[in-house]
């Protein structure tokens, strides 16, 4: 049994169904919710938390019956909402104890775990300034602090970058990564940004219009794909020279952006693309095996309009 | 884990990073939860956990409501007055201005807040139920208009047993004075609690509660004075129920037998009860109203 298991799970409003008879199955570690704006993500999260009833179809969280037994899930299980949700005129150290104690935890230790999650999600002096002048990477900051305060056994992060500058969001996903792997925490972690997903989950789950498009182990999507790219320094149109003379060398060679893709068939390959790189007296830069990426799931399953990064 | 006699002593002034601590202490059950919900409520309402701005008002209004008890009080000991210059359950109708500002600024800052800043989204993702956290925001709200209406009778009460007035007398006429308070503070609560609920937009909602508390009861003194003037005593009676604190008043001069601040106290069973219903209504009715308002706020 999975930390989220969901059979047949449908959601159906007046006039979109937002779950169409989803089954999943989500365990241990960082796993990555993937879908277009609309493909249901936060409606999942909603039914996971006990808050939304679905049309029909069970799921369970952490063994329990999200109809019947929402409160203990909620106990067990830290939420960080997609959008703004921190008063403007509480310090952030006030309001993570607050939150700490509407989990269940005593006063006294409700100071101890806020000041810990806290430091743990980088706020340090200005945790006790109040939150309304808080720039959009530390109100980030606190609303995944509140999730963590009463240690929850699984967190559900609904696009927990949304709006961060570079810099931030690359801290986010760092923490992300040690929550999942340090604390020992499930992540369900959503996000319409492939390229970060495929740095920090273990699994990743694709959702497109309520259906299950594709599950499975994030490696599987980023597997060697039996190709080396190469790219050349030279004068003048040296990627086309390059490619041409791979080609009359017999090697299946074709242009792949600003590289040139070679189906790698045996290990004399790399040695062929040295020494024709060598009679062209170009400069090789770069040989390396190509990985897919999980957006060419996307362009095979002709899924949505997901942004690829 | 290990002692901490297992290794040297660490040199002072270093900060470790001791990694992530697992909480493996008690989780409350919801009694605890709503208890310590109803405590930080209470506090915001007087800025208490609040920015300093959030105090100034709070603060502020209850001094203003404690100043003129304590001056009643320094009167009575100075004349040595063989009784209150003002009845206590009139305080609450004379202080009126005070208590519908205190009531116009606090309920919004407790309950449009959560709404406005959808932190409501964060206590519902926990194991809180909604009805709990309706119940006790408005329990909250109730306690914290208590407090601002019975501490200058408690102070007039304590007045009068230190500057000698027979006890049992005083004590008479000061435990209706705080049940009615009590009334007095559910009602408002629950008024002013149902509008903050329907109206996000903080300045909108004091605006609104200011008019649906002193609209009400400038209309309801018109009404009376220009019946009573007409001999329609039937009407000007009726016209009680519509202000918070014309209907309160009725139900302390009706149930006590208490001193009347309206010129028409009902008369009668028959009106006396109407006024407890009517009483009784409006706060369970705005009570349920916001539990059918916040089933809608959960699914947003």
């Amino acid at each position: 049994m999975g930390v989220i298991d969901a059979e047949k799970l449908t959601k159906r409003y007046p006039r979109v169904v937002a779950l169409d008879g989803l089954d999943l199955s989500i365990g241990e570690g960082v796993t990555g919710l993937v879908g277009a704006n609309g493909a249901g993500k936060s409606t999942l999260i909603k039914i996971l938390l006990g808050l939304l009833p679905a049309t029909t179809g069970t799921a369970t969280v952490l063994g329990y019956d999200v109809v019947h037994q929402g409160a203990q899930i909620r106990a067990l299980v830290g939420y960080m909402p997609e959008h703004d949700c921190l008063p403007a005129d509480v310090a952030a150290s006030d309001f993570v104890v607050h939150m700490a104690q509407m989990s269940g935890l005593p006063h006294a230790a409700a100071r101890e775990r806020a000041a810990d999650v806290l430091r743990h999600v980088g706020l340090s002096e200005e945790r006790y300034r109040v939150m309304g002048g808080y720039s959009t990477g530390m109100k980030q900051r606190v609303k995944l602090a509140q999730a963590l305060v009463h240690d929850p056994q699984l967190v559900l992060l609904d696009e927990p970058t949304n709006g961060l500058d570079p810099g931030a969001r690359d801290d986010m996903l760092e923490l992300i990564r040690r929550i999942g792997k340090e604390f020992g925490i499930a992540v369900l972690v959503t996000s319409h940004l492939l390229g970060e997903l495929e740095r920090i989950s273990d699994h990743v789950v694709v959702l497109d219009a309520g259906h299950l498009l594709r599950s499975c182990a994030t490696s599987e999507f980023t597997h060697a794909t039996g190709l080396l790219l190469v790219e050349v320094a030279g004068p003048g149109d040296a990627q086309d020279r390059m490619g041409n003379a791979l080609a009359a060398a017999g090697l299946h060679a074709r242009p792949r952006g600003r590289l040139i893709e070679v189906e790698a068939v045996d290990d004399r390959v790399h040695d062929v693309i040295r020494d024709v790189a060598a009679d062209l007296e170009l400069g090789l830069v770069r040989l390396q095996p190509g990985h897919h990426h999980i957006e060419d799931v996307f362009r095979e399953g002709g899924a949505g309009h997901v942004q690829p990064v | 884990m290990s002692s901490p006699s297992d290794h040297p002593a660490p040199p002072l002034g270093v900060i470790h990073d001791i990694g992530y601590r697992p909480y493996a202490g008690p989780r409350l059950g919801e009694l605890s939860v709503a208890r310590s919900l109803f405590v930080t409520g209470l506090r915001n309402c007087y800025g208490l956990g609040r920015s300093t701005k959030s105090k100034v008002l709070p603060v502020l209004l209850f001094v203003v409501m404690l100043l003129p008890a304590l001056i009643l009080v320094a009167v009575m000991v100075q004349a040595r007055l063989d009784q209150q210059p003002l009845p206590y359950a009139r305080y609450a109708m004379v202080t009126q201005l005070v208590i519908s500002v205190f009531v116009a600024s606090q309920a919004p800052a407790l309950i449009s807040r959560d709404l406005r800043f959808r932190t409501i989204t964060l206590y519902l993702a926990r194991p809180l139920r909604r009805s709990t956290y309706v119940l006790v925001r408005f329990a909250s709200l109730a306690a914290a208009v208590f407090v601002l209406v019975a501490a200058p009778i408690l102070l007039l009460y304590a007045g009068g047993v230190m500057a000698d007035l027979p006890i049992g007398r005083e004590t008479g006429d000061f435990v209706p004075a705080v049940v009615a308070a009590a009334l007095l503070a559910m009602v408002l609560a629950g008024l002013s609690a149902l509008v903050s609920a329907v109206t996000p937009k903080r300045g909108i909602a004091v605006a609104a509660v200011i008019v649906v508390l002193l609209v009400s009861f400038t209309a309801v003194s018109a009404i009376q004075g220009i019946a009573v003037e007409e001999r329609a005593d039937t009407l000007a009676q009726v016209a009680g129920l519509f202000s918070p604190f014309t209907l309160v008043d009725g139900v302390q001069v009706w149930l006590f037998d208490g001193p009347a601040s309206t010129p028409a106290p009902p008369e009668g069973a028959g009106m006396g009860i109407l006024f407890c219903i009517v009483t009784l209504v409006v706060i369970a009715g705005s009570v349920g109203a916001m539990l059918l308002r916040y089933r809608k706020a959960a699914a947003a």
